[in-house]
């Protein structure tokens, strides 16, 4: 197997990894980095489990090879906290019981990230729309969906 | 409880801190140094000989250390986590497959990629044979699957299913007679309930470390039943239970599809003994399409015998019922969970027939409900359809049907005892807060623009909270095919030396928030307060016996193992607290982290000071043992019946027959509640598997026994576009089989919403002629009923 040698900075810090050409961003992430956040469903591009940010939009992580992100801004799910203080999603999830095993929920909470990024007051449609690449097997989505409302509220200053 | 009680209370869950930051550690995120890869062979035939297998050039692959076989393994017998019915797994096919995907050869290497490599240069001659998918030809013995035996293991009859314990009369003739009156109308409808992927977003993944100075073996398991997974490794390698150590850390979901002992759990401690080396296998997402288990599967006839005034005289279920081509853990018992629910909330005589039937595919068992949803969905829409034909709402006729809240306990049709239920209240709240009247004439105002709008019903009883231990005398309980467990729950609950507490659990959750709800019960008795109380589960070391989470059980059973255990620390606090602060225990109120005497609450002492004269005996009063824990094992008296009423409201496209769900209600009856949000997103979850087994998804297999839907992207899980959000309520109605009065809410959800979905459909096409169409109800099977319905 051909080794190379990549550069990939992920949330913010840059990282030198001598690792396999073939591997994925989500194998480099969790076996290289031992970033274990990250999660793998299907390693198919189907379930979304894996999803992380690259330069701010989401990816699916086990079909991108690791090599095709070099020089971009990969955010992963231990990044999106300040410190000890968690994102605003990451607060709504946590208080309307939008995680329940807990496998989905750092796709989840990126996917949904990247939505209030660009989107920063969505309505109920748009939040679908951006979930449906992230499948949920324990919560129907409800609370998912409500989490995202509650964390955009928060971000907007509105009253809850 | 208390009246600062956290029971019922919003808390906030005590896992999601971990969860949200990526912290969780499911078993593809432990390591061991030194770790090798398993990959397996699998069979591309659903029926052949194996007449050799070459493994040569496999094993002089670069990076391989072994490649085993059955003749490897054969001396470790089959998978010893079987009922015995049938023909049991070996632990690799044994000279023969009888599915596709049977694992055949399991290969070992440095990593994943070098034992896949290898894998694929293990050839494998194959002698194909004939093979039988449908059910109706295996029912048949059309071809047999297991050599000469009948492809019928079994079959359950309502009145006769505990032969010598519970004898009850036939009620066939009775039904036959009713059936013969001039004043009755007898319905029947043959109705599929389609083979489902349980679907874990988490594979499964194990990884054994096996240590040859101590004989023990440590294993890391995506599992809901670590005890019963180490019950069998130990039986498997005739090792005590106490040199197992099985581990279920984070479960990335679990559904019934973790609720097996699998070869492989077992195959990759052997591995990791022969080579002295930790041994992972993760299953690809396609493996968990024919590895591990799949749910429902059942084709089944359902009638009803009654009068026009809505009076039903008797109800009779035959149905063929999929076993896959072995009998796994709890295989045949699912019908007879079926079985458990026949008749349903109804006073009326039934009369089930359930075979249990096996075919050239993998195994099924439990799926969320099992069992349970298949015998509600039968019974529900054949109620709908009776209601129907005999020109009465659909309400009205369960109405003059149920059992009244004077009739408990009642004995049910095949002779179990419900404790409690008023089904009639429970429904009636439905049909007030949605507004039942109002939405009916919606849909007919609707109807007459020429939409098509369609309004489903389905009420519920299910049986959960397992299990009373008489039922171990039924071959219910792992203990009666040599696993080192019964059904029962355990709790312990311990005060550390500085007032915090640790509390352990015979649980094995995969989401269900037991950390959150078990802390609130320990709360609540105590006093202690929830951050200062950590829940432990799913480590097969901590106690001697746990029977993990399936079936509804483990707030009914293992929180009432602990709710007692709660107690009995308390009391011992008490007498402590008392000497402390010269009051008579009975006097000792706790609350706020603390000890007071009743009326004075400036008289107290803390948790720790408490937990420090526990731990140093010579500070006890006279004839007190040092320490402050209990450790309590609970069997309850009876399983619980949870029961509820589901309403949906769809529209149909009459050119695309595209199903629009607008809105889902539920209101449903768990008894007490302890943590509302846990509670809610069960039902939640719950309900959308209903919902996507009555709309998207089905297990399709061709006539060679091939899955033809083992990836997501062509088996159709519902995504967030898919779903209404559903709104929920409950009532109250406690059980007293507990001292908490829970019933549990795992599978209450799905149980009671597929057939809602196609009632509700049904209902939009009714009046175009249509009657029935099998689920899922995908836009071309709704198309072609209606036009079926024209012609």
């Amino acid at each position: 197997m051909t080794e190379s040698i990549l550069r990939l900075t992920v949330n913010g810090a840059l990282h030198t990894v001598v690792t396999s050409s073939h591997r994925t961003l989500l194998e480099v992430l969790r076996k290289d980095l031992d970033m274990t956040g990250t999660k793998h469903g299907c390693d198919l591009g189907e379930c979304g489990a894996c999803t992380v940010l690259v330069d701010s939009k989401p990816m699916l992580s086990c079909i991108t090879l690791a090599s095709q992100v070099e020089g971009r801004e990969i955010t992963t799910i231990e990044g999106l906290s300040d410190g000890p203080f968690p994102d605003e999603l990451q607060t709504a999830f946590s208080e309307l019981g939008a995680a329940q095993c807990g496998y989905c929920t750092p796709g989840m909470i990126l996917s949904s990230r990247s939505l209030l990024d660009t989107n920063p007051d969505p309505t109920t449609d748009d939040i679908n729309e951006a979930l449906a690449g992230n499948l949920c097997r324990c919560t129907g989505y409800v609370a998912i969906i409500s989490a995202v409302h509650l964390a955009a509220t928060r971000t907007l200053g509105r009253a809850e | 409880m208390t009246s600062t009680s956290v029971m019922g209370g919003i808390v906030r869950r005590k896992e999601d801190p971990s969860l949200i930051q990526g912290k969780g550690a499911y078993v593809d995120d432990v390591k061991r140094t030194g770790e090798l890869a398993a990959v397996f062979v699998r069979s591309p035939f659903a029926a052949a000989t194996i007449t050799s297998i070459d493994i040569e050039a496999a094993k002089a692959a670069p990076g391989v250390h072994a490649v085993y076989t059955a003749d490897d393994v054969r001396h470790l017998g089959p998978n010893p986590a079987q009922v015995a019915v049938g023909t049991l797994r070996p632990l690799l096919a044994d000279g023969a497959v009888k599915h596709v995907g049977e694992a055949v050869a399991m290969v070992v290497a440095e990593n994943r990629y070098l034992a896949q490599d290898a894998a694929d240069l293990v050839f494998v001659d194959y002698e194909p044979g004939e093979v039988v998918v449908d059910l109706k030809d295996a029912f048949a013995d059309k071809v047999k699957v297991h050599g000469d035996a009948s492809n019928i293991l079994l079959t359950w009859h309502g009145h006769g299913w505990w032969e010598g314990v519970i004898d009850l009369p036939d009620p066939s003739p009775g039904i036959q007679e009713a059936k013969e009156r001039d004043d009755t109308v007898t319905v029947s409808l043959e109705m599929v309930n389609q083979r489902l992927l349980p679907t874990a977003i988490e594979p499964r993944a194990v990884l054994a470390d096996w240590n040859s100075g101590y004989g023990s073996v440590e294993l890391w398991s995506s599992s809901q039943i670590p005890h019963a997974v180490a019950g069998a490794v130990g039986v498997t390698f005739g090792i005590p239970s106490n040199k197992v150590r099985v581990v279920a850390p984070e479960v990335g979901g679990g559904f019934g599809v973790k609720l097996n002992v699998y070869p492989d759990e077992i195959l990759v401690c052997f591995a990791s003994k022969e080579l002295g080396r930790p041994v992972r296998w993760t299953e690809t997402r396609r493996e968990a399409g024919f590895a591990s288990t799949q749910g429902r599967g059942w084709v089944g006839t359902a009638t009803i015998t009654g009068t026009a005034d809505g009076k039903i005289l008797g109800y009779e279920l035959e149905a063929i019922c999929d076993m896959g081509a072995y009998s796994h853990n709890f295989t045949v018992a699912v019908p007879l969970l079926g079985l458990f629910i026949a008749g349903g909330q109804y006073n009326f005589p039934t009369s089930y027939a359930l075979h249990c039937v096996v075919t050239n595919t993998q195994t099924t068992d439990a799926y969320r409900g099992a069992g349970r949803p298949e015998a509600a969905y039968y019974l529900e829409r054949i109620v709908d359809h009776f209601a129907r034909e005999i020109g009465m709402d659909p309400a009205d006729v369960r109405k003059a049907n149920y059992w009244k809240p004077e009739d408990f306990p009642v004995q049910t049709a095949i002779g179990l005892t419900m404790d409690s239920g008023d089904y009639e209240k429970n429904l009636d709240a439905l049909l007030d807060r949605v507004g039942y009247e109002d939405l009916k004439a919606k849909r007919d105002a609707a109807r007459a623009e020429g939409r098509l709008l369609g309004l489903g019903l389905s009420t519920y009883v299910e049986v959960c909270g397992f299990g009373p231990s008489a039922l171990a005398g039924l071959g219910f309980s792992w203990g009666a095919y040599g696993l080192p467990t019964a059904f029962n729950g355990s709790g312990v609950v311990r005060v550390q030396p500085d007032g915090t507490c640790t509390v352990t659990i015979g649980t094995g959750p995969s989401g269900q928030g037991h950390e959150t709800t078990w802390a609130q019960i320990v709360s609540d008795g105590l006093g202690i307060a929830m951050d200062n109380i950590e829940v432990h589960h799913g480590d097969s070391v901590d106690l001697p016996m746990g029977i993990g989470t399936f079936g509804s059980r483990s707030i009914a059973v293992d929180g009432t193992a602990t709710f007692e255990a709660t107690a009995r620390v308390r009391k011992k606090a008490a007498i402590i607290a008392g000497h402390l602060l010269e009051a008579a225990p009975e006097d000792i109120q706790f609350a706020d982290g603390r000890a007071h005497v009743a009326g004075s609450p400036d008289r107290a002492v803390e948790w720790g000071q408490i937990a420090e004269s526990a731990y140093q005996p010579h500070t006890l009063p006279e004839g007190v043992e040092g320490g402050l824990e209990s450790s309590v094992v609970f069997s309850p008296p009876n399983a619980t019946w949870p029961f509820g009423s589901h309403m949906a409201l769809v529209e149909v496209d009459p050119e695309t027959g595209d199903v629009d769900l607008l809105e889902y209600w539920a209101t449903d009856d768990c008894g007490n509640v302890i943590n509302p949000m846990i509670v809610d997103g069960q039902l939640h979850g719950g309900i959308a598997q209903g919902i996507a087994q009555a709309l998207y998804e089905e297990a399709i297999y061709d006539d060679m026994g091939n899955l033809l839907t083992s990836s997501m992207a062509n088996y159709t899980l519902p995504v967030s576009t898919s779903l209404p959000l559903f709104s929920l309520d409950r009532t109250v109605t406690p059980t007293d089989v507990n001292p908490l009065g829970v019933k549990g809410v795992g599978e209450a959800g799905t149980i009671g919403s597929a057939q809602t979905i196609v009632n509700a459909v049904v209902d939009a096409v009714a009046h175009l002629g249509v009657r029935h169409i099998d689920m899922p109800l995908r836009p071309k099977r709704v198309w072609q009923a209606i036009q079926d319905a024209k012609e």
